[in-house]
């Protein structure tokens, strides 16, 4: 058995002849049994990966393997021991729940009988048995996002593609997927995972990758990340970007981080959270700087990419993500 | 997590696999034909608001048609023929939702067989085609249609129909794949279904046409069907005398066409996506 469950090298793709660099040399080390990260904003590329991993497109250069078969070269076994389930919840909306899961069993040439006893429990199992004779068209997007999972999963494959999985859904629908995908990682399944949200990754992911323009800006476990960016946010509002000005002069060094000022906001990311706003509290009360107001907060995506870029996490035009297949589904 | 089943792959020979495949996507596909009421309309209202329109609006004095039965006699052979090539447009409008939904994305990450998508797709729309032949029929014979050549002869006509017809959905395909969704998908069919079906013998014998149309009329391959078909339901009655050698030429169409459209869809089926 290969040592990695996901092994990429150096994968470059380009899109539109060249002109478009959705990936630009991505290395990735996926070990068995875990839920790895891809963490990035849009356009990063997190999309354009998953589908190279999955066969779906082919890399313009580098190599890439999933439990040891090159996706290039051997497709088909890949196929065989991957699930993908992604943040369009490609299901059949005028098939019933089991109706999909039955179909999808049937296309990974599973046998009869056993993908209808599969689909049951799959539907049981994430809470879709009273749904399971009705047409998806009728079901929520939390239910949606659970039946495409539960389509990934019909074949119980070793390797689980999660494109997004949680993006758009309410607060307890996530909580619900994740609770589902942390079941399956604690029976042995390896989960590649990409999002755009802080919060997941931490929830989920043993290790992470940040992505950033096709390239990978930071790696590691994301408490390693977490020390790296320092671990709460110290917003400041100021009456006018005057006062700004002058305060950001005043609490410059209470962190090391640069910081950053839009209007008379001045964020700041730090280490000792209260200390630190006790701290900036006292220098500006000293210089008679008054406050409009005040929070601490935990780190967010745009916060990570401004302390690992120096640059915020933008969406790029969707000229990244855009061949034929992506450009389709932006109404989704 | 509970899940204790253990996958059971099928031993079974890919040819196997393979025909299964295609079936349970022309399956899924008739299925939704069935529950998606506007398209079942559609499919059905469509082609008999043609045969009544034709039937009662040219066909009681404005199209004179010397032939015994008159104009309903000349026209039922021929919208037989627009009614299917028409069928077939679904295929580029049914390709080109599931491209815009992602399903063939999901699809592409199967272990199933390549050509299941479009063969799935193409057989599902000739399905769709029999049953609206049966409906045709029925409507026809309802408003006056009394073919002259035997059962089997009217059986034999249409499944000539209905070749060329899958034999056309190859293109429509192509253009499923080509259009960015599915409403343009169907704009873009109709530059090629209307002069195909109407400049051609269906619905007024070309002979009436201006003379710089008619050498397109007369050899483009809906005529060339129409011609068969005529000849097979209606042989005994025609103006002109069809040449039995109709039905070759409708058959070589046929095939060239898939011979051709079949490897450009494949092409492009494996481009996209």
């Amino acid at each position: 058995m290969p040592d990695f469950a996901v092994e990429a090298n150096n994968i470059v793709r380009t899109f539109n002849d060249g002109d478009v660099q959705a990936l630009r040399g991505v290395t990735l080390h996926v070990p068995r049994g875990e839920v790895f990260g891809l963490l990035g904003p849009n356009g990063s590329g997190k999309t354009t990966m998953v589908r190279i991993l999955s066969t779906i497109l082919s890399p313009t250069s580098g190599t890439a393997a999933v439990d040891g078969f090159d996706v290039v070269k051997h497709p088909d076994e890949v196929r065989r021991r991957i699930g993908l389930a992604g943040q369009y919840a490609t299901v059949d909306e005028n098939l019933t729940g089991l109706e999909n899961l039955r179909m999808i069993g049937s296309l990974n040439h599973l046998e009869r009988s056993f993908v209808v006893t599969r689909a049951k429990e799959l539907l049981e199992e994430f809470g879709l048995s009273d749904a399971a004779n009705r047409n998806v068209k009728t079901y929520s997007g939390g239910m949606r996002r659970r039946l495409d999972l539960g389509a990934a999963l019909v074949a119980s494959p070793p390797i689980l593609f999660l494109d997004e999985p949680t993006s758009g859904l309410d607060p307890q629908s996530r909580q619900d997927l994740w609770t589902i995908i942390e079941n399956l990682v604690e029976g042995g399944t390896t989960v590649l995972l990409t999002t755009q949200y802080l919060e997941e990754a931490d929830r989920l992911c043993k290790q992470l990758v940040v992505l950033d323009k096709g390239m990978i800006i930071a790696q590691g476990t994301s408490q390693e990340l977490k020390t790296r960016l320092g671990a709460t946010v110290l917003s400041l509002s100021f009456h006018t970007t005057g006062d700004a000005a002058r305060g950001i002069e005043l609490i410059r060094d209470v962190s090391a981080k640069p910081a950053n000022v839009e209007g008379t906001v001045v964020e700041l990311t730090v280490e000792g959270g209260p200390a630190a706003a006790a701290d900036a509290l006292r220098r500006l009360d000293a210089a008679h700087v008054t406050l409009a107001g005040l929070t601490l907060r935990e780190p967010s995506l745009d916060d990570v990419f401004l302390s690992l870029t120096g640059h915020k996490a933008e969406d790029e035009p969707a000229a990244t993500e855009s061949e034929s297949g992506s450009k389709r589904k932006a109404r989704a | 997590m509970t899940i204790a089943t253990q996958t059971s792959y099928s031993s079974k020979s890919s040819l196997h696999w393979a025909v299964s495949d295609v079936l349970t996507i022309a399956r899924r596909n008739m299925l939704a034909i069935i529950r998606i009421p506007t398209a079942l309309v559609f499919t059905i209202l469509q082609p008999i608001m043609f045969v009544l329109l034709f039937r009662y609006v040219f066909g009681s004095g404005a199209i004179p048609i010397p032939i015994k039965g008159g104009y309903v006699n000349f026209l039922l052979p021929g919208i037989i023929v627009q009614t299917t090539i028409f069928g077939a447009v679904g295929t580029a409008i049914g390709l080109a939702e599931d491209l815009q939904r992602g399903l063939i994305e999901r699809f592409r990450a199967l272990p199933m067989s390549r050509m299941a998508v479009l063969a799935g797709r193409t057989v599902s729309d000739l399905g769709r085609n029999v049953l609206v032949l049966i409906i045709i029929s029925l409507v026809g014979f309802a408003v006056g249609f009394r073919p002259h050549g035997g059962v089997m002869d009217y059986l034999f006509a249409c499944l000539i129909t209905l070749l060329f017809a899958y034999c056309l959905s190859w293109g429509f395909a192509y253009v499923g794949l080509a259009a960015p969704n599915s409403e343009a998908a169907q704009a873009m069919t109709f530059p090629l279904i209307f002069p195909l079906t109407f400049v051609s013998g269906i619905f007024v014998p070309i002979s009436k046409m201006p003379g710089w149309l008619q050498p397109f009329a007369t050899y483009q391959p809906v005529s060339e069907v129409t011609k068969a078909v005529r000849y097979l339901m209606d042989g005994s009655n025609q103006m002109i005398p069809t040449p039995g050698n109709s039905i070759w030429v409708a058959i070589i169409w046929s095939v060239g066409l898939i011979a051709i459209l079949g490897p450009l869809a494949t092409a492009k089926y494996k481009k996209v996506a």
